[in-house]
């Protein structure tokens, strides 16, 4: 039975008509680790996606030469803040996808030191997501998920798995880390799908 | 980020199990090494604690708190805990 | 995590139990420059152990929630609880605690909490075995409870705490420490300044070092139990020392206090 504590106001942060219910604004950038950083060299790195009839690697290079677009959209934390118009720099899933072939509907996105998260096929299709590179014009660093992340703005950011290195695909929507400890399978902020 | 050690799972683990578990012996279920959870690296996030092996870096336990109240307390490292209160 | 055999070498003892509890803030008071100490008046606490902390739990009124863990600066029965609380600069809690908490004011708080990282006086049929403490800045709070414990049961155990603190200033507890040595033989106080030493120190301002600890603590072949108790980069520099003097893993207890 928790009472109001005299003098507590909590979290900083504004309302603005463009939250999703339940968001505060913020103007700064939240770190939120659950593990050690990992280092990755951009000589060292690489993507691969893998479905049911192989897969496909990317060196940085490689794919970075699919083409890089510059993206300005809002992004929200399932831990109630958002940051609104960020501009980020990426290759469209959408590219990368052109040689990939797949009956599967979703994936799993993987990344460098362990961390896992699925998303739906159609989520991240159809200009829906990138692999981002720059985000506030400054190349990732890596507290914030560099060289690179998956950056899919419309689900909770949780979704837009740091330090990635590869997609599978999978038949049926298992569940990566966070949605096999508590957190919702989908993740829309619109919805406030945010747990089980 | 900042580490911490598995001390300050102390009221979560009393909140889950009923006894604080912070001097329970732990197997990490992926490279077999075992120690009090009090010896166990733990980041604690917004998104939720996580309790890693000190020996492998593997996932022992997670805690996730909703808004609401809600709790899930995830064991996908401990292959078992000895139960010692 | 350490080997087989070196980690429940100790028999398993009772500890009051945890439970959520409501404190009404008694008595707030500066401790340093940073820090203030709070006396908390809790009417269902069940007493303490020396080093157990307590999770306080702050409610905003739109609900939201921050829950930080404190260790205890008192122990035994009674229910009177005294933190020493140290200020984050980007803190969510500390800086509430440390400047808008007024007495009279109440807190809700889960505890006493810590089944590993405490001291309990030896049994009569135990042998005693000397005890080596080691704090970093506000890492001293549960080594100074059981500093003030060990005193309190009349133990004669050898005691050693090695306090390493920036300044004069930001010693916790200097007045409450002094006593305790001056009125008992068995407990050693070091104090290692790092930033700025008193006047008429001897040494030059500087960390713990290896050097340092090896010259100002039990040493392993006295089998010590060690409490290490600070930042995060301090307790491992130190307990790494600690394993390369010959203490064994199972001998040295530590807790991280996150930051720098």
């Amino acid at each position: 039975m928790s009472f109001i504590t005299r003098g507590f106001s909590g979290r900083r942060g504004d309302r603005d008509p463009r939250l999703p219910p339940g968001q505060t604004l913020v103007s700064d950038w939240p770190v939120l680790s659950a593990g050690p950083t990992p280092e990755v060299d951009t000589a060292d790195w690489a993507f691969v996606v893998r479905t049911e009839n192989g897969s496909h690697t990317w060196s940085w290079d490689e794919l970075r030469a699919l083409g890089i677009e510059d993206i300005t959209t809002d992004i929200h934390c399932v831990t109630h803040w958002t940051k609104l118009e960020m501009p980020w720099r990426g290759v469209p899933l959408d590219r990368i996808w052109e040689s990939v072939e797949t009956e599967h509907e979703f994936v799993m996105a993987h990344s460098y030191g362990g961390y896992t998260t699925n998303v739906p096929l159609e989520d991240l299709l159809d200009g829906k997501s990138w692999i981002a590179f720059e985000a506030d014009g400054e190349p990732l660093d890596p507290e914030h998920g560099g060289p690179a992340r998956l950056l899919v703005p419309h689900l909770y950011f949780w979704k837009s798995a740091k330090w990635i290195r590869g997609l599978t695909t999978m038949p049926t929507d298992d569940p990566g880390f966070w949605e096999q400890n508590g957190y919702h399978l989908h993740g829309d902020p619109w919805q406030e799908e945010r747990y089980w | 980020m900042t580490k911490l050690d598995g001390n300050v799972l102390a009221g979560r683990l009393t909140d889950a199990l009923g006894w604080d578990a912070t001097a329970a012996d732990a197997r990490c279920a992926t490279c077999g090494a075992h120690g009090a959870i009090a010896v166990a690296v733990v980041y604690l996030t917004a998104m939720g604690a996580v309790a890693r092996c000190p020996h492998c870096d593997s996932v022992l336990a997670t805690f996730v708190e909703s808004d609401g109240g809600r709790v899930w307390f995830g064991m996908p490292g401990i292959s078992a805990l000895e139960v010692t209160h | 995590m350490s080997d087989a055999g070196t980690v429940a070498s100790a028999r398993v003892r009772k500890h009051p139990p945890a439970a959520w509890h409501v404190a009404t803030v008694a008595d707030s008071r500066p401790e340093t420059p940073t820090a203030r100490r709070i006396e908390l008046d809790v009417p269902t606490w069940p007493g303490n152990d020396a080093g157990s902390h307590l999770d306080v739990r702050l409610t905003a009124p739109d609900g939201y929630q921050a829950t930080r863990s404190y260790s205890i600066a008192s122990a035994g029965a009674g229910t009177r609880v005294v933190l020493a609380v140290d200020e984050l600069p980007d803190g969510e809690v500390s800086p509430f605690l440390v400047h808008d908490l007024q007495p009279g004011d109440k807190l809700e708080l889960h505890g006493p909490l810590g089944a590993f990282f405490v001291w309990t006086p030896p049994d009569v049929d135990e042998a005693p075995r000397p005890v080596q403490l080691i704090a970093g800045g506000s890492g001293v709070v549960p080594l100074y409870a059981m500093a003030a414990a060990h005193a309190a049961a009349g133990d004669a155990t050898e005691f050693r705490l090695l306090y390493s603190v920036r300044t004069p200033e930001d010693v916790f507890f200097r007045d409450e420490l002094a006593a305790l040595a001056a009125a008992q033989p068995s407990l050693q106080l070091d104090f290692v300044y790092t930033r700025r030493v008193p006047d008429g120190w001897s040494a030059p301002a500087g960390r713990v070092t290896k050097d340092v600890l090896d010259a100002a603590t039990v040493a392993a072949a006295s089998r010590p139990l060690v409490y290490v108790c600070g930042p995060t980069p301090f307790v491992e520099a130190v307990a790494g020392w600690l394993i390369d003097a010959g203490h064994r893993p199972g001998d040295v207890r530590t807790e991280r206090f996150g930051g720098s």
